[in-house]
């Protein structure tokens, strides 16, 4: 007994100690339904909060919170609303869009938001010394490109002028049925141009004005705190023209990698929301019917790139053979189980209209047929070929599922490779690949951001593939007014993709992620947009 | 020991320097470069990229370049952050790490010492075989299946902590520190039973044992300072380990230590945020090497006068 005595005794004290910091502590969720705060889940690190220097998706959520453009997005719908600009009107060509600025709009310092505003931002996002990435997304505004690439430096004769202090008038190359919606993308919102040039030079890339003390922005909130792979906060901005429509006092966006430990976080009481969950829990969520749980689709595709500038996969036939033996129901279901829909072309259904008509079938005696056809009955003589993939284990999953697909369907004998995400890029820019894993997700609500990705030599088109009926069709419906024309335009380039596979669709991506039942008005959506004006948090109805 | 000091200190600096040289050309020697993305970048804005980071010129301008700026105590901008330098990520993150590996550090001494020395007491019989057993455990089982555990049943079952975050309450710091220092504490045990067997089959603790003494007083007294010994040299790269290898712990709870900005910046290739940290945490190993060596020169007399007669 004495012996125990020690050990029991520190044992004790232990306990003592965990208990004191223990159960009855109000979690942040329960705190954050008093006081009106967003506790979620934001994936990677932000970069940087800079609309025009960022390219990521948690940068996106920060700056959804922060700035807005001249028109924003439904959080529900995602149909274009009024933001900045209370109203706009189209030339009746399509070319010309001339917006109201409401005179209500301020800066979170209290000046006033003016259509030079505007002209002066996108100015520099169009520096070229600015390096911005997506600077591309104002290539449709009249001689915008060319001011990007340096080949003018006037940008007067960029198609953008304030025809008053509240007017902007927009000229465009062609018409653009999406402007609205590229509207409201990052790259496109206004920066505060005093500011920035207390800080340093208009083109010039991390200076201090993002930090907390010295940010100016225009949307609903302000930064408050940014502790770097701890937590990004926001709180109310009260100068916003809207404030009175906004519930929420503060949103905490937390940097978490490993969706494991954003799942426990939701679990103990620290997340209102999850920006994932683990695959590997799904299926407990699913069976507990749990109604945190938010299942679904996102404009995205993951795919399969081949390579077809070598061979055998320079053959259309061997491409068909591969992309027909693939039973993406059993991917699906079997593999990735988190609600992903099998892809059966590239771009995925829009709820607005376009539903591509051409399909590639799941057909092993065509793909066998095809296959003997191109030199390989029953696979003989095929060279063995290589997947690559970035590592990661539901890419690797698939990879091996494909692998087995296959051989059992075409006995052909394939290798798969996996690769640090910064080597597989380098790997995919060199085209020393054969087929690639690859994923696509749409930039703005219209089927043109998934088909233009495949033009001859378009910079994300890293198949090689060429096709000059295809280049002309997505000029054609860029060129186009007439919707249905223009539908019909995109209709027939996915069937030249369908026939002649650069790219092997799998799947359309699917999101989850958790919701607690006292956040309301939290809408997922295609696009994982987010409009944070209309949430709050209530814990004592669950509409 | 003034000179020993100095010799050693001198040491270190062709080591530092070869640290430099080997990582400036190491990572610009890997595929993938800081500003390759999924959607490719047109050449043009790569281009200006490139010359707001100096990656356009040669790479011995880049190289002398850094060290330039180094020895001005610049260690240039994070390509990942724009709005960071690599001296602010290091100084928002190091105090964190080593807070963490403070904790960890006392941790595996409090827990590792007294099993080592429990275990000694009576070799090969019970009290020997359950603590070295655990602590074998403790050795095989990695961070991120103890992390996860202790979380499961401290953070979600038992409500007694938080499962993650840094500085919110004290109850945060608690399963990190264990986690971390778990591992340790387990080599800690290991090494002080050996140490101790060695020193409780000496004929002065045989003598004071003749004459009466308690075990309490014998182990406290006259055994602890031999017995030691080898636990302090183990301490140094402990602590290097410690502080360089907390990557696996900050993620699993959500620490915003330096760990984390390095693991992330040999993934996104952020050049001067991989050297900065390679070059800081390689003056820090080489500092508690230092220190170790220092302690056990000070609690040794055989070393104190091998070093005086060196020096």
């Amino acid at each position: 007994m004495k012996k125990m005595f020690p050990g029991a005794l520190i044992a004790l004290i232990a306990m003592s100690l965990l208990s004191a910091c223990s159960s009855d502590r109000q979690t942040a969720v329960q705190t954050g339904i008093e006081q009106q705060i967003l506790h979620l889940g934001n994936g990677d690190e932000p970069s940087d909060v800079d609309p025009h220097v960022t390219t990521g998706m948690p940068e996106a959520h920060l700056q959804y919170a922060l700035f807005e453009g001249l028109v924003t997005k439904n959080g529900k719908t995602l149909e274009p609303e009024p933001a900045v600009a209370e109203s706009w009107t189209m030339s009746e060509d399509g070319k010309t869009y001339t917006f109201k600025i409401r005179n209500t709009a301020r800066w979170s310092n209290g000046d006033e938001i003016t259509a030079e505003d505007f002209i002066w931002s996108w100015q520099r996002a169009l520096l070229p010394a600015l390096g911005n990435q997506y600077a591309y997304s104002l290539n449709v505004i009249r001689n915008a490109e060319q001011f990007n690439r340096g080949e003018i430096t006037d940008f007067s004769e960029v198609g953008v002028k304030a025809l008053d202090k509240y007017t902007l008038q927009v000229e465009l190359n062609h018409p653009v049925p999406y402007f609205l919606e590229l509207l409201d993308h990052h790259s496109l919102y206004p920066v505060h141009r005093a500011t920035i040039e207390k800080f340093g030079a208009a083109d010039q890339r991390g200076t201090r004005w993002t930090r907390p003390e010295n940010f100016v922005g225009n949307g609903g909130f302000v930064i408050k705190e940014w502790q770097p792979n701890k937590v990004f906060s926001v709180k109310k901005n009260p100068l916003y023209w809207d404030a009175e429509n906004i519930r929420l006092n503060e949103i905490h966006f937390y940097p978490i990698q490993q969706s494991t430990t954003e799942e426990r976080m939701y679990r103990a009481g620290q997340l209102h929301i999850t920006k994932t969950v683990p695959s590997a829990k799904l299926e407990q969520y699913h069976a507990e019917n749990d109604p945190a749980l938010r299942s679904f689709s996102f404009l995205g595709t993951y795919n399969y790139l081949l390579n077809t500038t070598k061979p055998p996969l320079d053959d259309v036939r061997v491409r068909k053979a591969l992309a027909y033996s693939i039973d993406r129901e059993q991917i699906t279901s079997k593999v990735t189980k988190g609600g992903q829909v099998p892809a059966f072309h590239f771009t995925p259904p829009f709820e607005n209209g376009y539903q591509a008509t051409a399909n590639i079938p799941y057909d092993i005696e065509q793909a066998k047929a095809l296959l003997s056809e191109a030199g390989y009955p029953n696979g003989e003589g095929f060279p063995a070929i290589t997947i690559m993939y970035n590592t990661m284990e539901d890419h690797q999953k698939i990879a091996v599922v494909i692998q087995q697909m296959w051989k059992r369907a075409l006995n052909i004998n394939v290798n798969i490779q996996n690769q640090d995400w910064k080597v597989f890029l380098a790997t995919l820019r060199t085209g020393d690949y054969q087929v690639a894993r690859s994923g696509w997700v749409g930039d703005y609500y219209d089927p043109n951001t998934f088909l233009d990705v495949f033009v001859t030599d378009g910079g994300n088109n890293k198949t090689g593939w060429s096709n000059a009926r295809y280049d002309e069709l997505i000029v054609l419906a860029a060129n186009t007014v007439d919707e249905q024309q223009r539908l019909a335009y995109f209709q027939e380039a996915e069937a030249l993709l369908v026939e002649e596979v650069p790219t092997i669709p799998i799947y359309t991506y699917a999101t989850n992620s958790l919701v607690h039942p006292s956040v309301k008005n939290w809408h997922n959506n295609l696009m994982d947009y987010y409009s944070y004006k209309h949430v709050y948090l209530d814990a004592s109805n669950n509409e | 020991m003034l000179a020993f000091i100095i010799r050693r200190s001198l040491q270190a600096i062709p080591v530092i320097l070869v640290v430099i040289t080997v990582t400036f050309f190491m990572v610009r020697a890997a595929p993938g470069g800081p500003f390759d993305e999924e959607r490719t970048a047109p050449p043009e804005v790569l281009r200006a990229l490139n010359a707001q980071y100096n990656l356009d010129a040669p790479a011995w301008k880049q190289y002398t370049d850094y060290v330039i700026n180094l020895l001005k105590g610049d260690m240039g901008p994070s390509f990942k952050f724009p709005g960071r330098s690599v001296n602010e990520i290091i100084a928002d993150g190091f105090p964190v790490t080593l807070e963490l590996s403070f904790y960890a550090i006392l941790i595996a001494l409090f827990i590792g010492l007294i099993a080592g020395v429990i275990a000694s007491l009576r070799p090969n019989t019970a009290q020997d075989y359950v603590p070295m057993s655990t602590a074998m455990a403790g050795i095989c089982l990695p961070n991120f299946v103890l992390g996860p555990l202790l979380i499961l049943c401290f953070g979600i079952w038992l409500d007694w902590v938080p499962v993650s975050g840094w500085g919110y309450t004290p109850g945060d710091k608690i399963l990190p520190a264990i986690t971390l220092g778990s591992t340790y504490a387990a080599y800690i045990a290991r090494i002080t039973r050996g140490s101790m067997l060695e020193v409780l089959s000496q004929d002065y603790i045989r003598t004071a044992r003749a004459k009466g003494l308690s075990t309490f007083r014998i182990i406290t007294l006259h055994a602890s300072r031999g017995g030691i010994v080898p636990v302090i040299s183990f301490l140094g790269p402990a602590l290097a380990g410690l502080l360089s290898g907390s990557f696996v712990v900050e993620t699993i709870f959500q620490i915003p230590g330096l760990g984390r900005f390095y693991v992330q910046a040999a993934f996104n290739r952020d050049y001067t945020v991989i050297l900065g940290c390679t070059i800081f945490f390689s003056v820090l190993i080489i500092l508690f090497n230092l220190l170790a060596d220092i302690l056990l020169v000070w609690l040794n007399p055989r070393l104190r006068q091998q070093s005086r007669e060196r020096g």
